[in-house]
């Protein structure tokens, strides 16, 4: 396995007398869709900017694209872009002007600089808004003009902190495909966001994150497989004597009255022991009225392992 | 060295071209101060003036004349005064992390800001020269050609180093601030004293002793005396004043604003590398 692309060893930051991040530590490996889910305030945005040098690191070890981020602050941002959780373009700007003002700042030579834009405006398809100032762009064009704007100096890790925030859901979709596509043409991305669809929908690893603590790390598969609380809701002819017989059933780990039937609480696969169960019930001559399986979400996860839901 | 900061001024020149209201404003504006100001007191002032007798030799010069050095310099002032206040729109509005996000230096900002703003007040200088000249401003009288185009160098000198030092202390304000309307009262504040305390439309000499302490350290004192020695010449007679400026005291007043400049820019530099944008 290569080295990790981004290291991180006991962070901590202060503001005054509030932590907001309370000594983290992880790994992000080159070419990996990672992601920091949790509240506002959680400390994601505070982590993203010691990250990209925009704060400075009080305590712990940071290495971004393999460079100490306290010691080589300039040559981390050579190597990195950002699209930042507010809008931070000029709105009497056009397009092109956007990011010819951004190639200029990093000092991109002048024919690769216009190479870079046609580029980056065919990528984000605005080529019809080249010239129409930014302040005539929906939202969505906008998002994904600050994604544009973050590739162009061809970074090794993209930084995006919330990029869909107040965006509609066909805009979130779109900006979710550039993300996708980015990310296959061999680009790191380093992602936070509070909206659990998006951290399920585009991460390789999710981090949850709470109180400025890591409190949960893997696949979205893996957090839900910790969970075991795949459920099978039965409604069935007879169930007290359906509940009897399911009871040392493998896999089975609690049996609960529900509303209307009962439900069938699975360590596993619920999907892997659904079938046992209903061959069960039928051996034993029950009537199935009807069966229902749910698998947790992650919201199910996140309020597992914080003890409560999402806020904002 | 990079040359990130002409990035900054590319970028302050789109919008200043760009605001077509804006530029109009900022082109129009101190012509018509100096057209209505100046037309309207040169009647009065130079009634006054009359009566006191001329010494022998000296050159009497009319108000217009004597306050259209003023104006430039008293416009200059002002559009330099505001000319940070980008950056608190910049800080506002989330624009400033990208830029201090990039790795260009901090101090191409400042200087990048520096530049647009010295760029306008020339605009500006020369507008308000040609257009003096135009309603009978006696600006370089018998000079030739050569001498016209020192002496303007000279005045854009002049306006050039003044014009960095309130530059620096713009953005410096600037970018403590947290809201337009505090940056406003701070200038107008800052503005009052500066316009009062100084020799750009009456003679400060007839000042009780404090004030004309208090001009010796006013920055506009030093470009006033600049603008009128290029413009005018170094011995003429205006409000009942004999003036007469040394190269001495030309080098003096270019001295002291360098130095300004130079207080303003440290200020500025500290203030920038210390601001967190998160």
């Amino acid at each position: 396995m290569s080295d990790p692309i981004i290291e991180v060893t006991n962070l901590s930051h202060r503001f005054r007398d509030t932590v907001a991040v309370d000594g983290i530590s992880f790994a992000v490996r080159p070419g990996e869709i990672f992601s920091f889910l949790g509240p506002n305030g959680a400390g994601k945005s505070t982590t993203i900017n010691v990250l990209t040098t925009l704060l400075a690191v009080q305590g712990g070890m940071v290495r971004v694209a393999g460079f100490d981020v306290a010691k080589s602050p300039g040559e981390v941002r050579r190597s990195i872009g950002i699209v930042f959780q507010e809008e931070t373009l000029d709105r009497d700007l056009t397009v092109r002007e956007i990011l010819e003002f951004h190639g200029r700042l990093y000092s991109m030579p002048r024919e690769e600089r216009k190479k870079r834009i046609d580029e980056m405006i065919r990528l984000v398809e605005l080529e019809a808004k080249r010239d129409v100032q930014v302040r005539h762009l929906s939202g969505g064009m906008k998002r994904r003009l600050e994604i544009a704007r973050g590739l162009m100096t061809r970074p090794k890790v993209l930084f995006l902190d919330e990029p869909t925030l107040g965006l509609d859901p066909q805009s979130r979709i779109h900006v979710w495909d550039y993300i996708r596509q980015v990310n296959h043409e061999g680009t790191t991305i380093f992602l936070t966001t509070h909206y659990m669809d998006e951290a399920d929908s585009l991460s390789d690893r999710i981090n949850i994150i709470d109180h400025g603590k890591i409190i949960a790390s893997g696949t979205s598969r893996e957090l839900k497989d910790a969970l075991g609380q795949d459920i099978i809701s039965l409604e069935t002819g007879n169930d007290a004597r359906a509940a009897e017989i399911l009871r040392d059933l493998p896999g089975v780990r609690d049996i609960r009255p529900g509303l209307r039937g009962f439900s069938v609480i699975i360590s596993g696969d619920g999907g892997k022991c659904l079938p046992a169960v209903l061959d069960r019930l039928r051996g034993a001559g029950i009537a199935i009225v009807s069966a229902n399986l749910k698998q947790p979400t992650l919201d199910d996860v996140f309020v597992h392992f914080t003890g409560r839901e999402i806020r904002g | 060295m990079g040359f990130e900061f002409f990035t900054i001024y590319w970028r302050d020149m789109i919008r200043f071209v760009r605001f077509r209201a804006l530029l109009f404003a900022s082109l129009v504006q101190p012509a018509l101060w100096m057209a209505f100001f100046g037309i309207a007191m040169t009647g009065s002032f130079d009634r006054f003036t009359s009566l006191a007798p001329l010494p022998a030799g000296a050159v009497p010069v009319p108000y217009l004349t004597f306050m259209a050095a003023g104006v430039m310099a008293l416009t200059t002032l002002f559009t330099t005064l505001f000319g940070g206040m980008g950056l608190l729109f910049d800080k506002l509005w989330g624009l400033m992390r990208e830029i201090l996000a990039s790795p260009a230096p901090r101090w191409h900002i400042l200087f990048g800001i520096a530049l647009s703003g010295i760029t306008k007040s020339y605009i500006q200088v020369m507008i308000l020269m040609v257009f003096g000249l135009l309603i009978g401003v006696r600006f370089f009288v018998g000079a030739s050609l050569v001498q016209v185009a020192i002496a303007i160098a000279g005045i854009l000198l002049f306006v050039g180093i003044f014009a960095l030092g309130f530059l620096f202390l713009s953005s410096a304000i600037s970018l403590t601030m947290e809201s337009p309307e505090s940056m406003q009262a701070v200038m107008t504040l800052l503005s009052l004293p500066l316009f009062f305390v100084s020799n750009a439309l009456y003679p400060a000499e007839s000042f009780p002793p404090f004030l004309q302490a208090a001009t010796a350290l006013n920055p506009l004192t030093y470009l006033v005396t600049g603008i009128r020695y290029f413009a005018i010449g170094p011995d003429f007679w205006a409000l009942s004043h004999h003036y007469v400026y040394t190269p001495a005291d030309v080098c003096f007043a270019f001295l002291a604003l360098a130095l300004f400049a130079g207080v303003m820019f440290a200020l500025a530099l500290r203030t920038i590398n210390r601001a967190v944008v998160s």
